[in-house]
Parts: structure tokens; sequence; C-alpha cells
């Protein structure tokens, strides 16, 4: 009988969100695949043909391409699952990780590829780690001639990569803690005689692992085809798979188009085989798991090892930490030379120089990241409200949401800039939008699904007596109520759009700068002082609206506290 | 009977996942009169409420008709049906102030901030919390906010009055001041009164029918 009051409108919301972001995925894989198998009309490519194939495994270093984005990529996966479950296992229950997600969540809002900068400064051999311990400790006097970043093995992409994908499954794992009687089956297992990291381990993991099996599948797709970071700590000759498309497709030759989408298509591939190899694993470990588990063996290794990972957890944590300070101190330096601590001169020079180009870039970043935000809010906002009227989306939603973080970005954003090419709407802002709300959307979706799915429905029920239209209920009531959770999800959204680095590249056919795009691209050059300040903007962007979020409803509702309860 | 202003049900019936919740009930409660509807736990109590204010969630399937009077308000919306609800909870909203909250109820027919005002004023004192209008709600006591909580409903003048176990989370001091308060209330105003409660003692001292669902 209610569902005479379902508006109609807002019934079409979740199948138009969807196929907001299914379009250009769908559209995106054609247009990858086909010009992979030589269909490319607008250049010449009239006929299916396995030449670019041909192109792509003839290539020198094709080889160690693969074996090194296959290597990298499972490796990083399976050191941030061991991390994250460690660090869980080991600082679960514990008085000073309860606010954890309070603290992990700017680390997250920094975008990945400024990170990767101030890593990169860490660890080079003429970088900060080095610059303290010399020459008083190491004798060096000159850099060392040794390879850290860039290293052939793509250990420093793998470390780099960590930085920020922990956290990220950290993150995941706390939310996923909150759906599970978490505290108390904890408590039964150690009363009965488990170590809190076994007793977490066995009993609370396979409860959870459901729901961060979809951020772990996103992170094996990210860590395989990343590019921005690859670009910055991977190797350069050869190098991974989809550094490699990326330099073919904007090559100047525009026949290397084709083999660009062969890998792509390929990058895609291994993708595929990874997660489904994975999930084979899953399984694996269920039935092995499963007699471990009644074994019932007490004091085994994993209480020794949860420490370790704990303790390698942090060292992430102080390390990022570092990354964003170094580059603080490098836009700040006038000169700062081998071996050096800290710079010799300080000036504010460096971003002066910048005053031409910064503001403009920041506006840019801003003005896409603010209409990306804004439009998934109301897709995101229209989803959730037709839900509260009957069917919640099921896994089958959850699973399409999660597919832009599932597919490799290269292998659909090469086919999405063919579409948008042929509307004619490359290089405009509204491809670039739009780019960046497939990726934006999901973030935000699943930030505040939870919260919103949460909220008292007798709330909404005594205001509808009360004589309030649904609008006003909406707008008067449950906003209001829910403001904190909606800005901080927004807050996610906003620093994923920053952080968008191929989506910039491709939509906007590389007319269209951001901040990330300009550092990344600069990321390659030799004066710091420039990378430093702007990577170091392009990190305190998200990092101030993420404060803002955090910081508005407090001052709001200063005097209200019964909203304690929701922030 | 004077069906002048009554709340009538009419062959109402309520079914969930083909097992049927509330048998085709009907049902008149005049003005001023006070029904209990009492039962077992799940046996549909609060459903009954929400098909009432027009809330049910849609899993339920539900037939039958809920008039007014005689007005048929079962094709309107819960927000143009003129009917109160009161749950277990005070659920003040925790963002406005409780003159805030009070105010919240006027919206439809009072414009001017005088008028509004005074109104607010005039319902604290009727709940002998004069003074109160810009206090945070979390800062009252529990029987406090349950006054406040009946005083918002009525200030949206509703022609029904539903309450949801309203007592219940109350001590027993405070049960028996708040009972007498919400039924001169509701008294005084001539709603009818559906009242669904799974303690005998509110039934007693509402004195009217007792309607028993479920096997109770």
């Amino acid at each position: 009988m209610t569902a005479q009051h379902r508006s109609d409108w807002l019934r079409i919301a979740p199948a138009f969100t969807a196929g907001v972001f299914l379009l250009p995925i769908g559209a995106g894989l054609i247009g990858t695949v086909l010009p992979a198998f030589g269909y490319l009309p607008a250049i010449g490519g009239n006929e299916l043909s396995l030449a670019p194939w041909r192109v792509l495994v003839a290539h020198p270093g094709f080889a160690t391409s693969v074996m090194l984005t296959l290597g990298t990529g499972v490796l990083t996966s399976l050191l941030a699952v061991i991390l994250s479950v460690g660090f869980c296992a080991y600082a679960y229950g514990r008085p000073w990780a309860r606010r954890i997600g309070a603290w992990l969540a700017p680390l997250l809002s920094t975008p990945h590829s400024a990170l990767a900068i101030g890593f990169a400064f860490l660890i080079l051999p003429s970088g900060w780690i080095v610059r303290a311990i010399s020459p008083w400790l190491t004798g060096w006097t000159l850099p060392p001639d040794v390879s850290t970043v860039g290293h052939h093995t793509g250990l420093a992409l793998v470390f780099g990569l960590l930085l920020k994908e922990v956290p990220y499954l950290i993150l995941m794992i706390v939310s996923a803690l909150n759906q599970v009687p978490a505290r108390e089956h904890l408590t039964i297992a150690r009363a009965l005689g488990y170590s809190r990291a076994e007793a977490w381990v066995k009993a609370i993991l396979p409860q959870i692992y459901p729901q961060i099996r979809l951020p772990i599948y996103a992170v094996i797709a990210f860590s395989l085809s990343v590019v921005d970071v690859g670009l910055i700590l991977g190797p350069s000759n050869p190098p991974t798979l989809s550094v490699l498309a990326v330099r073919w497709f904007f090559d100047a030759d525009i026949q290397m188009y084709f083999p660009a989408a062969a890998a792509a298509c390929l990058q895609l591939l291994l993708v595929i085989a990874t997660i489904v190899l994975w999930f084979s694993l899953e399984r694996l470990l269920v039935i092995v798991g499963r007699r471990w588990i009644a074994a019932g063996g007490r004091d085994g290794l994993l209480s020794r090892l949860t420490l370790p990972t704990a303790v390698v957890t942090f060292t992430l944590f102080v390390v990022s930490l570092l990354a964003i300070v170094g580059m603080a101190l490098w836009s700040v330096a006038a000169q700062w030379r081998y071996p050096d601590a800290l710079p010799q001169a300080w000036t504010w020079a460096n971003w002066m120089r910048r005053a031409d180009s910064l503001p403009a870039l920041s506006w840019t970043t801003l003005l896409i990241g603010m209409l990306a935000t804004a439009i998934a809010v109301v897709l995101v906002l229209a989803c959730l409200e037709n839900e509260g009227r009957g069917e919640r989306a099921g896994t089958g939603a959850l699973w399409i949401l999660y597919l832009p973080l599932l597919f490799p970005q290269i292998a659909f954003l090469f086919g999405a800039q063919v579409l948008l090419v042929r509307l004619e709407l490359d290089g405009t802002l509204l491809a670039v939008v739009w780019a960046h709300l497939v990726f934006v959307l999901p973030y935000l979706f699943l930030s505040l699904a939870d919260p919103w799915r949460a909220f008292d429905p007798r709330y909404a029920r005594t205001a509808a007596s009360l004589g309030a239209s649904r609008f006003r209920v909406l707008f008067r009531v449950k906003l209001p109520i829910l403001l904190r959770p909606l800005l901080i999800a927004c807050a996610v959204a906003f620093a994923v759009s920053v952080g968008q680095y191929l989506a910039t590249l491709f939509a906007g056919n590389g007319r269209v700068a951001t901040l990330t795009t300009e550092a990344v691209t600069l990321a390659g050059g030799a004066d710091r002082r420039v990378i430093g300040a702007y990577a170091l903007v392009q990190s305190l962007f998200p990092f101030l609206v993420y404060l803002l979020a955090a910081a508005l409803p407090a001052l709001l509702y200063a005097n209200r506290r019964g909203l304690t309860r929701w922030t | 009977m004077d069906l002048n202003g009554a709340l009538r049900l009419a062959a109402v019936r309520i079914v969930l996942s083909g097992r049927e919740l509330i048998a085709p009930l009907d049902l008149v409660v005049a003005s001023g009169e006070q029904v209990t509807v009492m039962g077992p736990s799940g046996c549909g109590k609060s459903t009954l409420l929400a098909f009432v204010s027009g809330t049910l969630d849609p899993v339920f399937n539900a037939s039958g008709r809920v008039l007014i009077g005689e007005t048929d308000v079962t094709a309107l919306p819960p927000e143009r049906r003129r009917i109160g609800i009161q749950f277990q909870d005070d659920l003040l909203f925790p963002h406005l102030s409780v003159g805030e909250n009070l105010a919240f109820a006027l919206m439809s027919s009072v414009r001017g901030k005088e008028e509004r005002r005074a109104l607010v004023q005039q319902a604290l004192i009727e709940a002998e919390l004069d003074g109160f209008v810009d206090r945070d709600p979390v800062t009252l006591s529990g029987g406090q906010r349950a006054r406040v909580a009946l005083m918002r409903t009525l200030l949206s003048e509703p022609k029904v009055l539903l309450l949801d176990e309203p007592f219940n989370k109350l001590d027993a001091q405070l049960r028996n001041e708040f009972r007498r308060f919400v039924f001169e209330h509701a008294a005084a105003r001539g709603l009818p009164t559906l009242l669904v409660t799974h303690d005998a003692a509110d039934a007693a001292a509402a004195g009217g029918r007792v309607i028993r669902l479920g096997n109770g």
C-alpha cells in the first residue's frame, strides 16, 4: 500500500546511476578490445588482425614487463593483505586503536602520486634517509651508486603502493568489523585460551572476509595496473605493462595505438586471471583453514607474527608522514645539498615562482572535484532514498559499484577516449568530470551507505506524522542529523577525484591539467623544490577538505550533544 | 455510535510472506475514546499502527481501509493523514532545541513568528517545562523528554493519536504520571486514541475497550 507513495522519478535512480558508469566502462572496453585486434577506422585500422599482438610480443623486454607486472602486483596484494590483517589482529581492542579510522583517513585523502613522489625522495641514494645518516654513519660523502627508485625488481614500486593500500584495507576491515559482534566473539575466544591475535584471525577474520573480498580485489586490480605510481617509482626500461601501454598510446607514431590497446587488453586479462587465482586460493584456504582452526592449537606462530607485522605497518605510516614532510621542506628550501639532513637555506621563492601556475591548476582541480562530488552526491542520495522505500541494493549491486575499481583503468579509459573523440567531447571539462565521476561514485556510495541505512526510520515516521513532506523530512531532519557522515563521504569523494591521473589524462586528451597530472609529469625532473611545492599542494587540498568535513558539524552542532552518536 | 471524527478501520488485513499477521479487523474508535490493542511480541501490534499511520514497510501485504470520520485516508501519504504517533523513545530531533522541535510541528497552518513562539510557549507551560525553549533535548530527563514529545505531536493538531508502547522506557512512578498526562490531553482534545501495549496496567489506566491480537 505504501508502494503508491514511492516517488516514480526516484525509482529510476539506481538504474540511471548504474548507467552513468556502466556505459563508459562498457563502451570503453569495446573501444579498447577492437583496436587491440586492429580495428579502428579513424586511423586506418579497417580489419581485424593479430598484428598488434605480434608487435606487442615482439617488443624487446615484453616478457620482463609481464613478469614485472605480475610480480609487483601479486607481491603488493599479498603483503597488503598480510600487513593489514596482522595489524588489525594486533591492534583490535587496544585503547590506542580506537580512533584509528580518524588517524588513517587524512592519509587516505592524500593522492597516491604525491605520496610516491615524497617516498621517492626518501629512498633515493641521495635521498633523505641516506642524508640523515651520512656521512657520520656510513662514510658516504657522495651518494652511493645503487638503484632504489626505479630498481628493476620493482621493489620500490611495491613499497610505494603499500603506503596507501595497507591503510585502505585497514579501514575496510574496520568498517566490516562494525557489522559483526566482534568484541563479544573476541572475548569468548580469549576466554577459551586463545591469544588476542589468534582469536582475531580464527574467529573474526573468517566472518568479515566476505565484506573485505571486494576491496581486496580492488587492491589486486590496482596493484597490477597502476600507472602514476609506476611512472614515479617503477623501473623505466622495461616498465610495467600499463606504463608501456600509456607510453605507446601517447607515442608520436599513431600506429602505436594498436599495440597499446593490445597491451591494455593483456593487462585486463592479467587482472582477471589473478583475481580468479586469488579466488581459488580462497577456496583452498577455507578447507585448510577449517582444519587448522578445528585443530585447536593455541600458542602458535601466529601470535608471534602479528607484532612484527604491526611494526612494519607502523613503519609504513611513519614513512608516509616523512614523505609529506620531506616535500614540504623541499618546497621552502633555497638549497639542500647532499649530505645535509636539512636544507641550508630557506626561502619562499619557490612558492612565489609558482604563483602563476598553481592557482589555475588548483582551481581546475577544485572545480572538477566539486562537480564530480556534487553529481555523485545527488545520484547516491537518490539511490539510498529509493532504497528506503523497499528493496535494498543487494550483492549484485555491490559488484556493479565496484566494477570501475576492478577493471584496470587503462583497459577502459582507452576506449572511453575513443568514444569521447567521436562525440567531440574529449578535452572538455565535462568529459573529465564524467571520467572522475566513474571512480568517485563507488567510494561515495560505500562511504555513505552504512550510516545512511543505520538511520533510525522512526525519525522520518515521526516527522511525517507531524505533517512534514518527504522533501522536508530529507532536508530538515535526515540531512542535518547525518551531516557528518555525508560531509566525510564528500571529502572521500573529493580526494578520489584529486588523485585521479589516467582519467584526467585520457578524458582530457592531455589538454586538461590538474595538480596531479602536473605533479606526475614533473616527478621525473631534477628540481625537487618545484616538485615539492606541487606535491604539497596536491596533498593539502584533500586534507583541508577532510578537516573541514570533520570540523564543520562539530562547529554547527556545538550545543547539540545528542548528535554525538553520528559524530 | 457517533462517527463524527472517529477512527475507523475497515477489513484491515496484513500478511507477511504468506503468513497472516492480522486477520480482517473492523474497529471503530470514537472521538475521545481510548482503545487498547494487546498481544504477545511479534503479533503485529506495531505493524497495525504502521499501517494506520501510512508508514507500513512494503514487505508487508496489506488490505483494508482507514477512515477518519467520513474521510478515507488509506490512499494518502503519511504526512497528509493528520495521524499523530508516539513511540517508546521520545525521538526528539537531536539537532534542534526543545523549542525548535515543538515549532517543527507547527508548519502547515501557522504563520508568523510571534504566533509560533506563543504556541510553543503555551505548549511548554502545559507540559510544566516553561523556560526550556532553547535547551538541548539531550539535557532533559526521560520524563521531560516524553512530555515534550507528546506536546510536539499535539501541536500538529492531529485528528487521531496512535501510541506505540510509549510508556515502556519510563520507570513506574514516571509511568503513572505520564500516562495520566497523555490520556488527559487526548481526551481534552477529543482524539480517538489507539494504544498498543503489552502491559495490562496501561490498558487498565486507559479504561477503554481492549482488543487482543494473536493468540492472546
